[in-house]
């Protein structure tokens, strides 16, 4: 039983890594005031990346490198599109979802040959030996590099949006735009640099799904909305980098477990053990969405020509 | 050359919106240690002069002079570089941050890392200098607005500003805060400092300001210096239009029954500040109610708690008896037209047909078992055009392309014409022309002949006087006096207006 609960708990920690990593970009882009919907896609074209770049060049820092360019890339186009267009930003999210999966799905099979083999993935930051320490060795020292990073990662995140002066530039943008115009801040630039962030660690946090847990692409929407989890995180998670990580490893649990049961012969069929972590989110989101302070221009366009 | 007295000139500005000239030619100066007041009605052109100062809008001519040198602002990050510091009317905090963090937003730093520590040591040295306190860690949001202008005025200052300029400062403060805010103003002018003080309290004014600008209609009437000033003087620099109404025969009417009854009505405004204070009202059958008042001492709330758009937080208020909630969708209850029609009374992107009956479209005969009949809805704008003179080509037209007056006429002809028994007319006739104020008076004065309780809200005292059988003047959400419509003195309503009990009760 112990480790079944063990084995389950150091699941729990690998699939929220990428929900986790993914979350940190989504949470400043909300802050700022723009929803960036198409994480989702993003996270898509950072798994492939990671597998693609991984297979030919053979080096993991190239993947890492080359995922950020990608991520960069589409999360300019989104920044583009809702902010310098003024688009709506769950619509042109949708769009952007789509158009990834097309095009992650098209690439996919002009590079069939990837799948001949498993790609080196990242590997355990700690050696060989501390692995078999009881309890702590599989459930922490046996994490692959990039779980580490993930668990990290959000108390950076915290520390900058607190405690320096352009993660207060982000609060006030998202809050109240006009008084930050003001006050003299490109409220533009600030909510591409946040978007464009989003765009980074989502395509990230597609790569960490590939790279670290399973070692190949799979066509037809591997990221499984996990995406779409991750704005409901930020939104459970009062938009806290902190919180929103409690709440990712959450879902991440409730996944790492649902595949448990899966083969675990349960009667209950697996369709319903997939929804799980889905029925989670909504219940969670039904419970806790009034109490978190939502930015105040969470989602709206902003012109810089309104007084 | 002589030494620059001035802080700031503004020469010649003029400003054009689509179809309006906000600002003719307008010019001011301020000199330095001075507190210059900016008078004049609202839409004079006052917030629009002083956002050209602060680069929020471009004026197609003029120049602007600080300390004597031209200077071009594009922006408000360049106004606050030449040392612009502004208190919007509404404030530019972000309410969600603390004091502190609004204090220092924008302002460029080289350390990335927020150290607040000497922050929120000079700001709290700002505050004892000015005696303005304010707990730098406090949420804006927690704080009562007056605070909230401290913070404004706290954060211009601690951008070092030369012109400090306060668009309707006391609006929002008591009268304890507003004692402090002159005592502040005082202390920043000693500093060498130049406050303009946008208002229309002309009572303020005198008492803070070393000299008053008057604006008109976008136009600059004067400048006088205050001790020279008095508040008629002002005044009549400010409305300034001969505004000649006469007033028409009021015949008695039959059977007054009381139609809207207000008791002990509590409410509060936008801002959660006490905007009436245990109000009471009835308006009979017949006649008229003008309520007189400098705007913004409630008669927007009142207005709103009558037409249910606003909840009252004490008090009842029912018409013919019945409370006001479950009757005020009932065309033949209330017919209320609202302050603002543009935004409240139309639906500027429908047609005049579609604006007739959007309080009635669910009833025979504009629908028939949820589907519109257009037949019979044209023909009604056909009919209540013709009726009510609106100069349209058409029913099909847009609300949007007619003129102010035609908007309203149509606001009235499907507030009135379903013969409510009570009439809100919350300033009907504001922006109007001098034909048009005539016609909205000569259909209210009908109303009351046919028997509908008239409440009548305008800032026009004329107006008032010209319309109403009774008076009531209305001051910081306070009754100060009930007055008779044929014997009222403009005198002593004047001094009502301004808070102060009249010396002869009329």
């Amino acid at each position: 039983m112990v480790e079944i609960i063990i084995d389950w708990l150091q699941a729990a920690l690998r699939w929220a890594a990428p929900l986790l990593i993914v979350s940190i970009g989504e949470v400043y882009a909300e802050r700022s005031g723009v929803i960036n919907m198409g994480i989702e896609g993003i996270m898509l074209f950072g798994a492939l990346a990671g597998i693609a770049v991984g297979f030919y060049m053979k080096s993991l820092l190239m993947a890492v490198i080359i995922t950020i360019l990608i991520g960069a890339l589409l999360g300019l186009i989104v920044a583009f599109l809702t902010v310098s267009r003024r688009t709506n930003q769950v619509v042109t999210g949708l769009m952007v979802n789509m158009a990834c999966l097309g095009a992650t799905d098209a690439l996919f099979s002009l590079m069939s040959e990837t799948r001949q083999s498993r790609v080196a993935t990242f590997p355990a930051l700690f050696p060989q030996s501390m692995h078999n320490i009881p309890v702590l060795g599989p459930l922490f020292f046996s994490q692959p590099v990039s779980t580490w990073v993930a668990f990290i990662l959000p108390f950076i995140a915290g520390f900058i949006l607190y405690k320096t002066r352009w993660g207060l530039n982000v609060r006030a943008v998202g809050d109240n735009p006009k008084a930050a115009a003001t006050a003299g801040l490109s409220v533009i630039k600030i909510k591409y640099q946040t978007v464009v962030l989003s765009g980074i660690f989502a395509a990230l946090g597609g790569c960490v799904l590939t790279l670290a847990e399973v070692g190949y692409f799979s066509a037809g929407g591997m990221a499984a909305g996990r995406g779409f989890i991750v704005m409901a995180a930020c939104v459970v998670g009062g938009w806290d980098p902190i919180r929103t990580a409690f709440i990712c490893l959450a879902f991440g649990a409730a996944d790492a477990a649902q595949l448990r049961f899966q083969t675990a012969n349960s009667v209950i069929p697996y369709q319903f053990l997939q929804m799980l972590p889905y029925i989670i989110t909504i219940v969670a989101l039904a419970i806790m969405v009034k109490r978190s302070i939502v930015p105040k221009t969470w989602g709206a366009a902003y012109d810089p020509k309104d007084v | 050359m002589e030494e620059n007295n001035y802080a700031l000139q503004m020469q010649d500005i003029t400003v054009e919106f689509p179809g309006v000239l906000a600002n003719d030619h307008v010019s001011i100066d301020c000199k330095k240690g001075e507190v210059l007041g900016l008078l004049g009605e609202n839409g004079a052109g006052k917030t629009t002069l002083m956002n050209v100062l602060y680069g929020l809008y471009p004026a197609t001519t003029g120049r602007i002079l600080l300390d004597g040198q031209e200077v071009k602002i594009n922006a408000p990050t360049e106004a606050i570089a030449h040392g612009i510091g502004m208190v919007h009317q509404h404030f530019k905090l972000v309410d969600t941050l603390s004091v502190i963090e609004n204090v220092i937003l924008g302002i460029s730093d080289k350390k990335q890392k927020l150290d607040l520590e000497p922050a929120k040591k000079r700001l709290l040295e700002l505050c004892k200098e000015y005696e303005l306190y304010v707990d730098p860690d406090e949420i804006v949001w927690k704080l009562p607005v007056g605070k909230q202008q401290w913070v404004e005025i706290l954060k211009a200052l601690y951008r070092d500003c030369k012109v400090l300029v306060l668009d309707e400062p006391t609006a929002v403060l008591t009268p304890a805060e507003s004692d402090q805010l002159c005592n502040a103003i005082r202390h920043i002018t000693a500093k060498g400092r130049s406050v303009i003080i946008i208002s229309h309290k002309l009572r303020e004014l005198i008492e803070i300001t070393n000299r008053v600008t008057v604006l008109r209609d976008g136009k600059f009437i004067g400048t006088i210096d205050t001790k020279d000033a008095t508040e008629l003087k002002l005044a009549a620099m400010m409305v300034g239009r001969p505004v000649s109404i006469e007033r028409k025969a009021h015949p008695p009417f039959e059977n007054p029954e009381p139609i809207l009854v207000m008791k002990d009505v509590c409410a509060v405004d936008d801002r959660g500040v006490p905007a009436l204070k245990n109000f009471n009202l009835v308006v009979h059958a017949g006649e008229i109610v003008g309520i007189a008042g400098v705007d913004g001492n409630g008669q927007r709330e009142l207005a709103e708690c009558i037409s249910g758009m606003r909840k009252m937080t004490s008090g009842s208020i029912t018409i013919k008896g019945k409370p006001v909630t479950g009757v005020i969708a009932d065309p033949s209850f209330l017919g209320f037209i609202p302050e603002d029609r543009q935004k409240t009374g139309l639906v500027m992107d429908f047609s005049i047909a579609d604006n007739m009956i959007v309080k009635d479209y669910y009833n025979e005969p504009f629908a028939h078992k949820h589907v519109l009949r257009y037949k019979e809805i044209k023909r009604h704008a056909r009919d209540m055009i013709k009726k009510y003179h609106v100069k349209t080509p058409n029913e099909d037209v847009h609300v949007r392309n007619l003129s102010g007056g035609n908007q309203q006429k149509v606001v009235i002809a499907r507030e009135l014409d379903p013969e409510p028994v009570l009439d809100i007319a919350a300033h009907p006739t504001r922006g109007l022309d001098l034909g048009a104020v005539s016609n909205v008076h000569d259909i209210l004065l009908k109303e009351r002949n046919r028997g509908a309780a008239v409440l009548f809200i305008s800032a026009e005292l004329q107006e008032v006087m010209a319309l109403s059988d009774r008076i009531v003047v209305l001051y910081s959400g306070e009754s100060m006096g009930d007055l008779n419509g044929e014997t009222a003195d403009q005198q002593v309503i004047g001094q009502m207006m301004l808070g102060q009990s009249p010396e002869v009760q009329a």
